[in-house]
C-alpha cells in the first residue's frame, strides 16, 4: 500500500533526516521525503496498521527534527 | 523572525559601539573614553541579543542532546557560539560580538533559505497551476459551481469563455477556440465544435461550450498531469543520492576533524616544548563547526532539479523524475519509431505529378471519382480536395477490385488506380520515383498524371534530427514496421543515421536491446514513440519518450518522459533543458564544495575566523539557491 502525506519541514537536510528516520520505522517498506513539494510518499509493509505506523513515524521524525509536521 | 533579526542586529551594533568607547583590550588599562565598564556587565549585555536570536537554537540543541543526536546542526551552532563566548571570557577580551554575529548570520541564512524555497516552490507551482477549481452545472437555467471532484461521468457541464475545462469530455453544444498551452506549451489555439473531444486543462477562449464529461475528475488529463509532475521529484537522481550520502558523512567528518584540531596540535606543541595555545586551536575548531552544515548543497540540488522539471513541464515536456532528467542529459543515442513520431501517421496526398491538366483539376477528378469509396486512399484524396463533394457530378462509378475506379465526372471518363488499371485500358503511364502509394489518373481517355499518397513527414522532423545532432546526440536511428523503400526514403530525407525496416513490435524491442548492448555504458539511449503499440520498447530503453500523449493514458504510464504534443523538436529541447539543469547542479556541487573546503583549510591554518566561516556558509547557500532557480528559465532554450 502506498500513500502520500503532506508534511512540513523547513530545512532540506532535515527532510533527508526525516526520510532516514521513517525508513527505519517498523512497518515501513520504503519512504521518500520530497522537500520541494513538502510531501512524503510511504509504502507500508503488508498488513501493517497505517495509523499506528504513521504515529510512530511522526514520533521518530520529531526526534530528528523537532519542528516537523506530518498530516495524516 | 525578521523582527528578532533586526533587534539583534541593532543591539549588536549599539553594544559594539559602546564597547569601543567603554572597554579596554586587556580589561586593565584605561579605555578610550576614560570610563571603564567592567565584566561581567559586558557578558550580560551581549547575552541579551544572543538569547534573543538564538534561544530556539539552544532549545533545539538541548533537545538534540536528550535524543542523543550530536551531529545536529543546532547543537553544533550552539557549541560553536558558546565556545566562542567561553574563549572570550577566558581571554578576558570581553569580545562577545563574534558569537552573537555568528548566531545572527546563521539565522539570516535560515530565514533566507526558507524564504527562497517557499518562493521558488510557489513560482513553480504557479507555473503548473492548471488545476481547475470548479465546474459549472446548469440547474433550473442557472449555473451552479461545484467542485470538479463531485461531477459524475456523463454530466453536462458548461464552460464559459475564459474558464478552464475542468474534466475531459465531448462537446454537445457550442463551438469555441481553446488555448492548450497549459498542456502542450504551445500557444496555438485549437478550434472545437460539437462532438469534438476536449481535454481538461485547456482554457476556453471564445464561445460558451457545453460538454458531456467522459471521465471522472481524478482520471482526467489535468489530474493525471498534476499527479505526474508532483510525484516526479520523488524519483531521485544519482546526484541527489550522492548529496544525501555526502551530507550524512560530511557533518560527522567535519566535527571529528574539529575535535582533532582542538586536541592534536596543542599536544604536539606540548611535546615540542612550546606553548600549547589551547585557546587558538579550540577557536579554530569552533570555526569548523560553523561550516559543518551541508545546507547549501542539500538545498540547492533538489531545488535545481525541481526548477528544471517545472520549467520543462511549462514547455509541455513532462519528465517523471530527476533521475530521468539526469539520464536525458547523457542521451547519445536516439531511436525513433517512424509512424506517428517522425511522420504524421495519417495518409496524405504528398505530391501531384500532372501531365496535361493542372494540379487542382487532377485532384478534383480523383476525389470525385473516388467519392463512393471509404478506402483510406480515397479518403485522403477527398481530404486533399478540401471542398464539399457534389455527388451529382459523378455517375457510372465502377470499382475494379485490385485496380482502381473508373467513373464519369461531368460526363468525362476518368480512370483512377494503379499501374494494372492503366495497363488494362492501355494508357501509357509514367512510373514515379517517389515512394508511397501511386494513383495514376487518366482523364478523357488520356493519361493525365499521377498522385502520390504517403504518410507525410512532420514539418519539424528534419529540423528536429538536426537539433538533436547539434545538442550532442551521436546517433539517430529509425525503426519501422514499414517496407524497406518507404523507410529508406524517409531516413534519407531526414538524414537519420541508420534505419531498420520491416520490424514487428517484438523485433523493435530486440533491436533496441541490441543497440543498448553495443553502446558505451554511460551513453544513454532514448526511444521515442507515440506510445500506441510500443510500450514494451518505451519501457526497455534507458529513457522512454512518448509523444503526442495528450489524452493517452497508456503512453503516460509507459514512458519516462512525456511530450504533450507531437512536435519532435521538443525532444531536442528536453535534452537541452536537462543539460542546463544538470550544468547548474554540477556548478552548485563544485562551488559549494570548493568554498567549504577552502574555508575549512583556511580556518585550520588560522587565516579564516568565525566571521569568514559564517559568511562562507550562508553566502554559498544564497548563491547556490539563486543559481538553482535559473534552471526554471528554459523558454529560450
Amino acid at each position: 500500500m502506498k500513500k502520500t502525506y503532506n508534511i512540513e519541514v523547513d530545512c532540506a537536510n532535515c527532510a533527508n533526516l526525516m526520510e532516514d528516520a521513517t525508513n527505519k520505522t517498523d512497518g515501513i517498506k520504503t519512504a521518500t521525503v520530497n522537500f520541494m513539494t513538502q510531501k512524503m510518499t510511504v509504502e507500508f509493509e503488508e498488513g501493517s496498521d497505517e495509523k499506528k505506523v504513521m504515529k510512530q513515524v511522526l514520533k521518530n521524525c520529531k526526534k530528528v527534527e523537532d519542528d516537523c509536521e506530518i498530516e495524516f | 523572525m525578521l523582527i528578532r533579526i533586526i533587534i539583534t542586529a541593532v543591539l549588536l551594533i549599539i553594544f559594539s559601539v559602546l564597547r569601543f568607547f567603554f572597554s579596554t583590550e586587556d580589561g586593565e588599562t584605561a579605555s578610550r573614553s576614560g570610563f571603564v565598564i567592567k565584566e561581567p556587565v559586558w557578558l550580560i549585555l551581549f547575552l541579551v541579543p544572543y538569547f534573543i536570536i538564538g534561544y530556539d537554537i539552544l532549545k533545539k540543541a538541548f533537545k538534540g542532546i536528550l535524543n542523543r543526536k550530536v551531529f545536529d546542526e543546532n547543537f553544533l551552532m550552539a557549541v560553536a557560539t558558546i565556545g566562542a563566548i567561553a574563549i572570550a571570557i577566558i581571554n578576558k577580551s570581553s569580545d562577545y560580538t563574534e558569537a552573537v554575529a555568528v548566531m545572527l548570520f546563521y539565522q539570516i541564512g535560515e530565514l533566507f533559505q526558507s524564504y527562497a524555497v517557499r518562493k521558488s516552490r510557489k513560482n513553480i507551482s504557479e507555473l503548473m497551476d492548471i488545476r481547475p477549481d470548479y465546474a459549472n452545472i446548469e440547474k433550473d437555467g442557472e449555473l451552479e459551481r461545484v467542485s470538479p471532484d463531485e461531477v459524475p461521468i456523463g454530466t453536462v457541464i458548461t464552460i464559459q469563455p475564459g474558464e478552464k475545462i475542468p474534466i475531459d469530455g465531448i462537446v454537445t453544444e457550442g463551438s469555441s477556440t481553446l488555448n492548450t498551452s497549459a498542456l502542450t506549451g504551445e500557444s496555438v489555439p485549437r478550434d472545437v465544435g460539437v462532438s469534438n473531444e476536449v481535454l481538461s486543462g485547456c482554457i476556453n477562449l471564445s464561445g460558451v461550450l457545453k460538454i458531456r464529461t467522459t471521465k471522472e475528475f481524478g482520471e482526467s488529463t489535468v489530474s493525471k498531469i498534476l499527479e505526474l509532475v508532483e510525484s516526479s521529484s520523488s524519483n531521485k537522481s544519482k546526484s541527489e543520492a550522492f548529496i544525501s550520502k555526502f551530507a550524512k558523512v560530511y557533518t560527522p567528518a567535519v566535527c571529528i576533524s574539529a575535535l582533532c584540531l582542538a586536541i592534536i596540535p596543542p599536544i604536539i606543541l606540548l611535546f615540542l616544548k612550546q606553548p600549547a595555545s589551547w585557546n587558538t586551536w579550540i577557536y579554530r575548531a569552533l570555526t569548523f563547526l560553523v561550516i559543518s552544515c551541508p545546507c547549501a548543497l542539500v538545498i540547492s540540488i533538489p531545488l535545481s532539479f525541481f526548477a528544471g522539471l517545472g520549467g520543462a513541464s511549462k514547455e509541455g515536456i513532462l519528465i517523471k523524475g530527476s533521475n530521468y532528467l539526469e539520464a536525458l542529459s547523457k542521451t547519445k543515442y536516439v531511436v525513433f519509431d517512424k509512424t506517428g513520431t517522425l511522420t504524421k501517421g495519417v495518409f496524405n496526398v504528398n505530391a501531384v505529378h500532372h501531365n496535361t491538366i493542372d494540379e487542382e483539376r487532377l485532384i478534383e477528378y480523383a476525389a470525385l471519382s473516388e467519392c463512393a469509396s471509404s478506402h483510406p486512399i480515397s479518403l485522403s484524396l477527398q481530404k486533399a480536395y478540401g471542398k464539399e463533394i457534389d455527388r451529382s457530378r459523378v455517375d457510372n462509378i465502377q470499382e475494379i477490385s485490385g485496380h482502381g475506379i473508373i467513373a464519369n465526372v461531368d460526363g468525362i471518363a476518368v480512370a483512377a488506380g494503379n499501374e494494372k488499371l492503366m495497363d488494362k485500358y492501355g494508357y501509357e503511364y509514367r512510373s514515379c520515383h517517389k515512394t508511397g502509394t501511386i494513383v495514376h489518373m487518366a482523364v478523357d481517355n488520356e493519361y493525365a498524371g499521377h498522385i502520390v499518397i504517403s504518410d507525410e513527414i512532420k514539418p519539424d522532423s528534419k529540423e528536429a534530427i538536426e537539433a538533436l545532432k547539434n545538442s550532442g546526440v551521436k546517433k539517430t536511428i529509425m525503426l519501422t514496421g514499414d517496407m524497406e523503400n518507404v523507410a529508406k526514403d524517409v531516413a534519407e530525407n531526414l538524414k537519420v543515421d541508420e534505419y531498420f525496416a520491416g520490424l514487428l513490435p517484438a523485433d523493435k524491442v530486440s533491436k533496441v536491446e541490441e543497440i543498448i548492448e553495443s553502446k558505451p555504458k554511460n551513453d544513454m539511449l532514448a526511444f521515442v514513440g507515440d506510445g500506441i503499440n510500443d510500450a514494451p520498447v518505451l519501457a526497455r530503453a534507458d529513457i522512454g519518450i512518448a509523444m503526442g500523449a495528450m489524452g493517452s493514458d497508456a503512453a503516460i504510464e509507459a514512458a519516462d518522459v512525456v511530450l504533450m504534443d507531437d512536435n519532435p523538436l521538443k525532444i531536442a529541447k528536453a535534452i537541452r533543458i536537462s543539460r542546463k539543469c544538470l550544468g547548474i547542479v554540477y556548478q552548485n556541487i563544485v562551488f559549494a564544495l570548493v568554498i567549504k573546503f577552502a574555508c575549512l583549510l583556511l580556518g585550520a591554518l588560522g587565516f579564516a575566523n568565525m566571521w569568514a566561516a559564517i559568511f562562507a556558509d550562508v553566502g554559498v547557500m544564497i548563491i547556490a539557491v539563486l543559481n538553482a532557480i535559473r534552471a526554471l528559465n528554459v523558454k529560450k532554450l
